[in-house]
């Protein structure tokens, strides 16, 4: 019994936390989904709603949007298509005039117009090219690398992978400004090079690609190198067909870490057609300031392809980010 | 046997070395360098010495954001360690929904911040936000939060009545509302981490406390706590570095760091300095200092951690 009380209230806890991580996202869903002057009303919270008055007068039901008191009767001016007053009754019964509220109508033209109102294909576009190409780059290095740092000896090799990965340990906004000093001698500011070239290395994945290759039987390579195999085939032909699964594992973290990332791309980029995702959202966010309705759908639709590969590949991501603590 | 290898190793180095040399090493160092200069956007600059760091120590904006930014991590990082810490220990009790609950607590750190930073921008809004209407359920009046330039102190104790002095209002309530989401965002990482540290705790431990009648409470924080501090010395650390690089939500959610620069984070002062006013070696003598910060708090974390790890 007293186990049951326990169990209950870990659910509980469990539920009202879970509630706290999702409705946001929830939030962002229904309100991208109603119209600017539903949410404006604040009528409902988080089912989109029309809310509008009737009045019967028992011959028929006449669809108004404007009614005012005045003492025990209504005033009542009826309403055409664009919202101009055609009629007005006065001295309405009170009890004739009843507030609907009708569930639900979902504007799924909201994501169409955000998707519209500025150039978010050319966002997503940009944002696909770089991450991937990035990604290739990142694959290419930390394979190489990691082979050297995990299957080779040779002097220096102590002193250059302590010096790879202490420059882990400096966050981005430290070179920021100087990073952006150097793009500007080397006039790559404003191009693809300067979102993809710097990002073509990362350190944590020659970490991760060094312990796999660690991890490896020796015998196997002896076998290879035997055989005749030279060193790049090795890895090519042998250590390459084994290391799916880490690959797999890097290039998920990869993606979503560019997907995601906004502070460079913010600051190296300054021409419309280069933006990516991140960043013309957050110009969208200037832009269409009160639009909240068009800002959820756009924040939306940024998240889905992230949201897709999360769900894909859940169970990988989180057993990952448990045993490596994996940061992007 | 020893094999022999071909090809140079230095060749299969070469990619990632040069890589890391001109887009890591060499920003460092320059970094460092700018930050003696009176730099700006074009051309180079002149050499001023340390005037850009004797500047700093006069600039009551740089303290300013220094102060947000400390109220930002000594606020987001006991929060998520204790949320973080309960909502493992407690997934580790279920079997039932627990790789649900695994998702949903990890959806926001996947999603962009950009994304999410919109969505709290409105959540947090005065008339329509969520927070409010939440609030509005307790017969809570609406706050201002992201315009509510007030300490969260000062404005607790004034509604019950009591005035306090200045110095300990508190980080505005705008800030508050950036220390919330922020706990949110990074809330599913640190259950995940806790998570997998709750899984190296031997089982027979418990069954030990169990049979010598100690409670779940008991057994919380005689086993638990102290066998996972490992754990929680790597989030506290983790958590510590990544909340003092804060940029994204003060861009996205605030008006340039306002209201009257109680949001202003230290990344977002670097931002603003560097690329706003354009003043790249004051930016760069900031961006140092918080280098210093958290080079240190790495070199901490580096000498703890013999210390802690069981």
């Amino acid at each position: 019994m007293n186990e049951k009380i326990a169990k209950t209230a870990i659910y509980a806890v469990l539920v009202a936390c879970g509630l706290f991580m999702i409705v946001p996202f929830v939030w962002m869903i229904s309100t991208s989904l109603m119209t600017q002057s539903e949410f404006n009303k604040h009528d409902s919270v988080f089912i989109p709603k029309e809310t509008y008055s009737v009045w019967n007068d028992g011959a028929v039901q006449k669809r108004i949007i404007h009614v005012t008191d005045e003492g025990d009767s209504s005033v009542v001016h009826i309403l055409n298509k664009e919202l101009r007053i055609v009629q007005e009754y006065v001295k309405v019964p009170k009890s004739q005039v009843s507030v609907i509220r009708k569930v639900p109508s979902l504007h799924w033209e909201n994501y169409k117009k955000a998707f519209t109102k500025v150039p978010f294909a050319t966002y997503f576009a940009n944002t696909l090219f770089v991450s991937i190409v990035s990604l290739i780059g990142v694959l290419i290095t930390a394979m190489l690398s990691a082979y050297a740092f995990s299957r080779m000896e040779f002097r220096g090799k102590e002193f250059l992978f302590v010096l790879f990965i202490s420059m882990m340990m400096v966050p981005e906004p430290i070179y920021l400004i100087s990073s952006y000093v150097l793009l500007d001698k080397i006039n790559w500011l404003d191009t693809y090079q300067a979102l993809i070239v710097p990002w073509c290395v990362n350190i944590f994945t020659i970490f991760l690609f060094r312990q796999h290759f660690k991890s490896l039987p020796k015998e196997l390579f002896d076998a290879a190198a035997i055989d005749g195999c030279s060193t790049f085939g090795l890895l090519w032909r042998i250590i390459l067909p084994l290391s799916k699964p880490i690959i797999a594992t890097a290039s998920i973290f990869s993606l979503i870490g560019s997907w995601n990332s906004f502070m460079w791309p913010l600051v190296m980029t300054n021409r419309p057609s280069l933006r990516v995702l991140q960043v013309g959202l957050s110009y969208f966010n200037q832009e269409a300031s009160t639009q909240t309705t068009l800002l959820m759908a756009a924040s939306a639709f940024s998240i889905i392809p992230i949201l897709i590969l999360f769900f894909l590949a859940q169970k990988q991501i989180i057993a990952s980010t448990a045993k490596t603590g994996m940061k992007d | 046997m020893k094999t022999k290898w071909k090809a140079s190793p230095y060749l299969y180095i070469l990619p990632a070395f040069v890589l890391l040399l001109s887009f890591r090493l060499m920003p460092i160092v320059m970094s460092f360098v700018i930050s003696f200069y009176k730099w700006t956007i074009v051309g180079t600059g002149d050499f001023i010495g340390f005037e850009n760091y004797v500047r700093m120590m006069h600039d009551a904006k740089f303290w300013q954001s220094m102060t947000n930014t400390f109220w930002m991590v000594i606020m987001v990082v006991p929060a998520s360690i204790i949320f973080s810490l309960l909502f493992a220990v407690l997934l580790n009790q279920i079997k039932a929904f627990k790789s649900m609950f695994r998702i949903v607590y990890f959806l926001p750190f996947v999603t962009s911040l950009v994304a999410v930073s919109i969505v709290w921008k409105i959540i947090f809004n005065e008339q329509t936000g969520l927070a409010n209407t939440f609030l509005g359920l307790f017969g809570i009046q609406p706050q201002g939060w992201l315009s509510e330039a007030r300490g969260i102190f000062e404005i607790f104790f004034t509604s019950i009545g009591i005035s306090i002095p200045k110095w300990i209002a508190g980080p505005s309530q705008a800030l508050f509302a950036i220390i919330i989401m922020t706990i949110w965002k990074g809330l599913g990482y640190n259950t995940i981490i806790y998570l997998a540290g709750l899984q190296n705790i031997p089982k027979d431990y418990y069954e030990a406390a169990e049979i010598d009648g100690a409670g779940r409470f008991k057994q919380f924080f005689k086993i638990t706590l102290p066998l996972v501090s490992p754990t929680t010395f790597y989030v506290l650390m983790m958590t510590t570095i990544v909340t003092f690089q804060a940029f994204a939500q003060i861009y996205l959610m605030t008006d340039k760091g306002g209201p009257s620069g109680t949001t202003n984070l230290i990344v977002y002062y670097i931002y603003q300095k560097g690329f706003d006013a354009q003043d790249m070696g004051y930016a760069s003598a900031v961006a140092l200092v918080l280098f210093i910060i958290i080079l240190s708090l790495t070199l901490l974390q580096k000498r703890l951690e013999k210390h802690v790890n069981y």
